[in-house]
């Protein structure tokens, strides 16, 4: 069983996008959406919930008033700024370090356990579904991706399947990386603009600080062609595998709105026909 | 008066709203691009940077002559970021929030603190705006302190305007906090909406007066626009989708270099925003 991550370092390069286009070409795989705190490719694959669980982590600091003597110390070490001057926590600061809780000298200080989230075991009309939502302003998406890529890779044994397509977030990050660590491959999907290619070089120095093979594709090409060969000649200096290049194609936006995949919308596609040549350059470099 | 661009969904023209909005005011204006994990902004503004320096948390060294192994540091901390094993104290650098909590509860005094890197911060200007912006180390996991010390440089005499990063968590929060507008950048999209709604739950939970800028507007379909209606959130701007803008784009240029009637529409969009929060 292998498992490839899809990330960008930039947003809106169409990670989820290619994601969908691959769910329809791919057989006997399932899918994963690790970009907990803007999770979208549910828009596209529809996901019947057969399991939801409450994701809990971390803790927030609360003020019993009625055992507060506002003596002030738990103000003195909080490094967050999260008590007020009439003793409230503010639960949006507040780190759940528990630095107040321990030394509270009237243990005034309660420290529940945070609810952040939930996550999702589905199935779709391409497979079975991991996908989850953090709740807004939370905490710990690193480790709720953790969980997610647990859950699938479970799911992904149980079911002998032989591919786990997992839908990446964006950035460098915490939870970037808890999706790429030990996976068998991440696909970069980038574009042909100064800033995808600035993130497009961030992201493949993270790829290579945790040893993950790297892989590039080009999205919206034509909107520069000089850049894309730039790319593409970044990529043979470092060795990277260039799987190909999709032109700009206003199918992708068309076939979003329909809640579809590119070829459920129209089977063929000049975007669709590059997408079919990487999806096959993909299963040759992970022997699917 | 700190105005924050903030987004939801990656790739709608956060970081083009904001240098655009920047580069029309032209002077008394700072930029502080917070999407420190993939900050693009000097990309577009090009600025003559004058000042690099590299920014620290703080982590536990543990003297080990004075360690007594009673293992209180490890109680205390909610990160399993130190631990005694055995016969040793073993510190985990890039697990630690920096909370301090493992000094403050050593009895014996053992612990001091050294510094993990976070990235760099670089200060620059161009034509009189201030350009400020945090760019995290590769492999470093948490954004939301290194954020912080860019905000910190928040100059209250200008107009701030800050590129915040994706998403709705830690990160973001930290970008926008405390400011006087959040102006929230969507393209009209499945993808665009969904993320809208949650950026606007996180503007909501902080209190923040805000707007919205539809990029790409004629593309996609109308249902940002009957969202916004409906949760009376004012359109502010709508950017229509224009090859020539996508090109100029993916070469570094701003909108008002490229097509300069846009720079009064960014000088009226500033005023609006003023007008309402007054």
């Amino acid at each position: 069983m292998k498992e490839m991550i899809v990330i960008s370092g930039k947003g809106g390069t169409g990670k989820t996008s290619v994601m969908a286009a691959f769910a329809s070409l791919a057989e006997n795989m399932m899918l994963c959406d690790a970009d907990v705190d803007a999770a979208d490719l549910h828009l596209i694959m529809a996901p019947e919930v057969q399991e939801r669980q409450a994701f809990q982590s971390g803790n927030t600091a609360v003020i019993n008033k009625d055992k507060c003597t506002e003596c002030g110390l738990c103000r003195d070490l909080c490094r967050w700024d999260a008590v007020s001057e009439t003793f409230e926590i503010d639960s949006i600061a507040c780190e759940g370090c528990g630095v107040c809780v321990y030394f509270c000298p009237e243990e005034a200080i309660d420290f529940p356990v945070d609810t952040c989230g939930e996550w999702f075991i589905s199935d779709t009309r391409f497979g079975p579904m991991v996908h989850a939502r953090l709740g807004i302003a939370e905490e710990n998406s690193g480790k709720l991706v953790t969980l997610v890529r647990k859950e699938a890779k479970k799911l992904a044994e149980a079911k002998n399947l032989d591919l786990i397509l997992t839908d990446g977030p964006p950035g460098i990050g915490c939870p970037v990386i808890a999706s790429i660590g030990g996976a068998d491959a991440v696909l970069i999907v980038t574009e042909p603009s100064v800033s995808g290619v600035h993130d497009m070089e961030r992201v493949v120095q993270l790829a290579e600080h945790f040893r993950v093979p790297a892989m590039v594709c080009i999205n919206k090409f034509d909107i520069n062609t000089e850049m894309s060969m730039e790319i593409e000649r970044f990529c043979q200096n470092k060795g990277l595998t260039f799987l190909g290049r999709i032109p700009f194609d206003p199918i992708f936006t068309k076939a979003m709105v329909q809640g579809q995949t590119i070829y459920e919308y129209n089977s063929d596609s000049n975007a669709g026909l590059a997408v079919r040549q990487i999806w096959e350059k993909i299963g040759n470099s992970l022997r699917i | 008066m700190i105005i924050s661009i903030a987004s939801g969904k990656g790739g709608t023209g956060k970081t083009t709203v904001a240098t655009n909005l920047a580069a029309s005011m032209g002077s008394n204006v700072q930029l502080l691009d917070c999407d420190v994990e993939e900050p693009n902004s000097h990309l577009f503004l090009k600025p003559k940077f004058t000042e690099t320096k590299n920014v620290y948390t703080p982590v536990p060294e543990v003297d080990k002559d004075k360690c007594t192994l009673c293992g209180k540091c490890g109680e205390i901390c909610q990160f399993r970021a130190i631990v005694v094993i055995g016969e040793t104290v073993l510190p985990f650098h890039e697990l630690c929030h920096s909370c301090g909590g493992c000094m403050e509860v050593c009895p014996e005094n053992a612990i001091s603190e050294v510094g993990r890197e976070l990235g760099v911060i670089q200060k620059g200007y161009l034509n009189g705006i201030e350009f400020i912006h945090g760019r995290l180390r590769v492999g470093e996991a948490m954004s939301p302190p290194l954020i912080k010390k860019v905000r910190a440089l928040t100059d209250p005499h200008k107009l701030t305007i800050i590129d915040a990063p994706p998403g709705t968590s830690c990160p973001v929060i930290e970008s926008m906090r405390n400011s006087d507008f959040v102006l929230l950048v969507t393209e009209p999209t499945p993808f665009g909406l969904h993320d809208l709604k949650l950026a606007v739950g996180a503007v909501r939970l902080l209190g923040i007066p805000h707007g919205l800028v539809i990029n790409r507007s004629d593309i996609g379909d109308s249902q940002v626009q009957a969202y916004a209606q409906k949760e009376e959130i004012p359109i502010l701007m709508e950017i229509p989708f224009d090859r020539n803008i996508a090109e100029a784009y993916s070469k570094g240029e701003l909108i008002i270099t490229v097509m300069p009637e846009w720079r009064e529409r960014f000088i009226s969009l500033h005023q609006k925003i003023k007008k309402m929060v007054q």
